[in-house]
């Protein structure tokens, strides 16, 4: 008999066949994952997604006799109070003797649900979609110089003297050099002491010795500075790796819960999407009325406000966190406005020049107009709302702004996979 | 050993701890039991510790150690651990291969005591059951499956090399439909020793090769066939369905041989599905005897070791905690009930066998003659464990003491009828017409659909026709046949059709028809 500990045995075998099952049954998944993405909170995607996927398209079918029909006898236990000739009512969804059959092959007609891992989520979701080409060459040449540790050097500073490699020298050069140990000093040092009323011969050729021993370990120091290693640190540029994302929403009366849903929905969208390029995102929500202000994710979306509404307060709010908490030289800045394109008749003008300040600090600045009509992409009168008109101005001179109408929440998902499709520069 | 033997008092272990000498103890000493006092025959045991998560690996690969790659294994492993992560399934507490030696994976989670008893459970209750077994000893071969598992896991990668992810799944896809149908039932072949088959097989590969099959080209066309005779044609037909081995119950082996347009590698794929198919095959068709088995051995072992004071009375409270719920046996008007719990009805009976043996009553005199009190219950249990399958096992062993216990009844379903009728219950009229009812249940042939190749339309369309012998009226689900029959159809690449007679009366009920089907393209 053997007992063998497979414990330590790589993991994950399973892997393989698991992304085989995915990649099979993608269409589904994929599906089940944007479904799965109308619940949730902007920041809410670490860990992972359980998604429910019906089995159609991973269906293993086998030769099965049918659940109804025929003539059949079950045998049934637990009998209570039934005789021979007693009728019972036939259940729904086949007989009562067969029920294990159904579950024994692990395949109801029903979906069945399982979990992705945040990385399969995230991946399954971006699939086809990537940072537009301009942003991500500004994304590599945008850097900043970090130390990084490059081996060890024999000069430095001594708050990065590396302990272990300098012992690991020393020990080796006064193993090599045979530099006397200290309890061989001592046990002579104690021979010498015993041996001093003994005869004097052999005393004085202890004493020899220890005075020998003693000059070796003086002239063989303990560190040498040959010995003394330090950490070398060099400066190399990194990538810039953190973004802010500035989310800026019209909460005027016009603007309805059913439209901050979709804009709402697109923010989450492009949070998840540089979520997963940038080490780090920041978000600013900024709301505005006829005055702009910042607030928090929850007072964002759920707070209702009444006034008229001046765009660019909100712009220029926005300009004004920039310059005080974000330096370019550090930060990405990414902006999404989402609005229903009403603004106040002479404000237009401003936000022209606003944006004309801000475009060239931006990497991409996104702008949704929200209509209430789910058939807003071809509504007539939308094309021209006063944003709309005055943005269209700006937009030929900026590959990076973009700009696109959303009426209804299953618009969202193409809309933004269009402005960041692979390959495709976005186009106003 | 001998430690053990002399100080009888002594416990194995104490606490809920396991390590590894305890694990070697408490081995060594059910194993004196299990070879001196029940006389179990086993094949030496490799037991293996392993993580939950392995144990999801485990399952997902159907059970076996290793396995080739393909999606549906993949989708097990994800609604298994869906179950588990949800916590609506808890994870068997051991696996075991019937392999030689026979591998017991254990999980790492699991106490002391229950170690003890899946050591007991599998490595001597199963292990029993997979060497002495008829079925297993004719239709798998313990010692080869290892080898054999590596060969097709690494023969499908260099398909996959070779042809393609896509071209080798499509293929898989279609062969594992099959695969129910695709053991032989009847035939008794010489033991299987997968080596020799596979060398076999290379030199067949080289044969064919430099041989051409004439089967395709003397064809006979319309033209012909119009201009013959009645008696001329028939014997042209009794001479082809001879040539293709007709009717064929395997329909894979069929596929493999016949299937005009499959590529080599393909056929050896079919054959490895086929292999695998055959080795579950003993396995569908002992679930009760063997996990009865399994159960009875791991009672009996913990027992003897309680008696003999080497284990606690805590560690025997928490196993017999266990030892209930495995043998549960919910009430058909439960909502926990599905089905009846192999594991109940092989143990109840088991139990019931080894008091007949002993205490029999006039009943079991009257209804077991032939060990009523015979006083071995052992040697009588080993009997039925080496030469019964479920069906059999039940036809000779139900006694009516455990139709009694579990109160059974038969209930008719007649689908020309509103109701279901009650008719037979644990009475003296009822218990044989019970127990022949139950063992029917447990017949395969009964269980799934008998479905054989019959006849190839060689002068025609070379349309495959299959027939399905319906018994009692019960057809195929139309859903999944048609699904299946466009799995067939894609590996004969020609047209088939399924046509459900009743086995009785031999006339037609149903006929499905499928057309060619395009094959995945490259």
């Amino acid at each position: 008999m053997n007992i063998v500990d497979r414990r330590a045995n790589p993991k994950g075998k399973s892997l393989g066949n698991r992304r085989r099952f995915i990649e099979r049954a993608r269409a589904e998944v994929k599906g089940a994952v944007l479904d799965a993405l109308r619940k949730r909170k902007i920041t809410d995607v670490e860990g992972s997604e359980k998604v429910s996927i019906p089995t159609r398209g991973i269906d293993e079918p086998s030769f099965r006799q049918s659940a109804s029909g025929g003539k059949r006898h079950y045998i049934v236990p637990g009998n209570k109070e039934h005789v021979v000739g007693d009728e019972i009512e036939r259940p729904q969804g086949g007989g009562q003797g067969r029920g294990s059959e159904a579950s024994d092959s692990g395949e109801g007609t029903d979906g069945f649900e399982f979990t992705l891992s945040k990385e399969e989520f995230l991946d399954l979701f971006f699939e086809d979609l990537e940072l537009p080409d301009l942003i991500k060459k500004k994304l590599s040449e945008a850097s900043a110089p970090e130390l990084s540790r490059a081996g060890y050097s024999v000069s430095g500073n001594p708050a990065n003297l590396n302990l272990v490699r300098t012992m690991r020298n020393s020990m080796a050069r006064r193993l090599s050099l045979k530099r006397p140990k200290r309890e061989d000093l001592e046990a002579l040092e104690k021979e010498v002491e015993e041996l001093a009323d003994g005869p004097e011969a052999l005393r004085r050729a202890a004493v020899e010795r220890l005075d020998a021993l003693r000059r070796r370990s003086k002239a063989i120091p303990y560190f040498d500075p040959i010995d003394v290693r330090y950490n070398r640190f060099e400066r190399i540029p990194k990538p810039n790796v953190q973004a802010v994302m500035f989310c800026l929403m019209d909460v005027s009366g016009s603007m309805t819960e059913r439209m901050k849903d979709l804009a709402k929905r697109f923010f989450m969208l492009l949070h998840i999407f540089l979520a997963r390029r940038y080490k780090q995102v920041d978000l600013v929500f900024i709301r505005h009325t006829s005055t702009a202000q910042e607030v928090d994710e929850e007072t964002f979306f759920y707070s209702r406000e009444t006034g008229g509404t001046v765009v660019s307060t909100a712009l220029a709010e926005m300009k004004r966190i920039i310059q005080e908490r974000y330096p370019l030289d550090a930060w990405n800045i990414y902006a999404a406005q989402a609005s229903d394109g009403d603004n106040f008749g002479a404000d237009s003008g401003r936000c022209i020049s606003l944006l004309g300040d801000l475009l060239p600090v931006c990497q991409y600045f996104a702008y949704i107009e929200v209509s209430e009509s789910a058939d807003g992409m071809g509504d007539r009168r939308m094309d021209r709302t006063d944003l709309w008109r005055s943005y269209s101005e700006v937009a030929p001179a900026h590959p990076n702004f973009a700009m696109r109408r959303v009426g209804d929440p299953s618009h969202i998902f193409p809309v933004f996979h269009d402005l960041f499709s692979r390959g495709k520069a976005p186009a106003a | 050993m001998a430690a053990i033997l002399n100080a009888p008092t002594s416990l194995l272990y104490d606490g809920p701890e396991w390590d590894f000498d305890k694990l070697k103890r408490v081995h060594d000493a059910i194993e004196v039991i299990a070879r001196k006092e029940l006389g179990l025959d086993v094949f030496p045991t490799q037991i293996e510790v392993i993580t939950s998560e392995q144990m999801l690996d485990a399952y997902a690969s159907v059970g076996l150690p290793l396995m080739y790659r393909h999606w549906s294994f993949g989708k097990r492993f994800a609604y298994n651990e869906a179950l588990y992560r949800r916590g609506l399934q808890g994870l068997a507490y051991e696996i075991v291969i019937n392999s030689n030696p026979c591998l017991c994976y254990i999980m790492e989670e699991n106490s002391m005591t229950m170690q003890t008893l899946v050591i007991a459970h599998a490595a001597y209750g199963h292990n029993h059951f997979f060497k002495n077994n008829y079925l297993f000893q004719q239709w798998t071969d313990a010692s080869g499956i290892l080898d054999y598992l590596a060969f097709s896991r690494d023969y499908v990668l260099k398909c996959e090399e070779q042809q393609g992810v896509q071209r080798v799944e499509a293929l898989l896809d279609a062969a594992h439909a099959l695969m129910d149908e695709s053991v032989n039932r009847y035939t008794r072949r010489k033991p299987l020793n997968f080596a020799e088959d596979r060398k076999r097989e290379q030199e067949r590969r080289q044969h064919a090769e430099t041989t051409y099959n004439d089967l395709w080209r003397t064809v006979p066309t319309p033209e012909v066939i119009k201009s013959l005779g009645a008696t001329e044609l028939a014997r042209i037909q009794l001479e082809q369905q001879q040539r293709l081995g007709l009717p064929e119950e395997n329909i894979l082996y069929f596929m493999e041989k016949f299937a005009p347009n499959l590529e080599e590698w393909e056929r050896e794929l079919c054959r490895i599905v086929r292999n695998i198919a055959q080795y579950y095959y003993p396995q569908k068709q002992t679930k009760v005897i063997n996990e009865g088995c399994a159960t009875f051995v791991h009672y009996e072992i913990m027992n003897r070791l309680h008696d003999k004071g080497m284990i606690s009375d805590g560690s025997m409270l928490e196993f017999l905690h266990s030892h209930t719920s495995v043998v549960f046996q919910p009430d058909f008007d439960d909502p926990r009930y599905s089905g009846i719990n192999p594991y109940a009805l092989g143990f109840a009976m088991m139990d019931d066998i080894k008091r007949i043996c002993l205490n029999p009553t006039a009943e079991d005199r009257h209804f077991f003659p032939q060990f009523a009190g015979n006083k071995d219950p052992y040697g009588t249990l080993r009997d039925a464990w080496a030469n019964y399958r479920d069906e059999s096992f039940i036809l000779q062993f139900l006694s009516p003491n455990v139709i009694r216990k579990l109160r059974l009844f038969r209930v008719f379903d007649d689908a020309a009828e509103p109701n279901m009728m009650v008719d037979a219950i644990h009475d003296e009229v009822g218990y044989r017409e019970i127990r022949s009812a139950l063992a029917r249940s447990y017949d395969i042939s009964r269980r799934e659909p008998d479905i054989q190749i019959t006849d190839v339309d060689m002068a025609g369309d070379r349309t495959l026709v299959l027939k399905h012998f319906v018994h009692d009226g019960i057809v195929l689900d139309e859903k999944s046949c048609q699904a299946v029959l466009r799995h067939v159809a894609e590996l004969w690449t020609y047209a088939v059709k399924l046509i459900e007679v009743d086995a009785a009366t031999e006339s037609v009920l149903k006929t499905h028809e499928v057309p060619a089907q395009k094959r995945r393209a490259v």
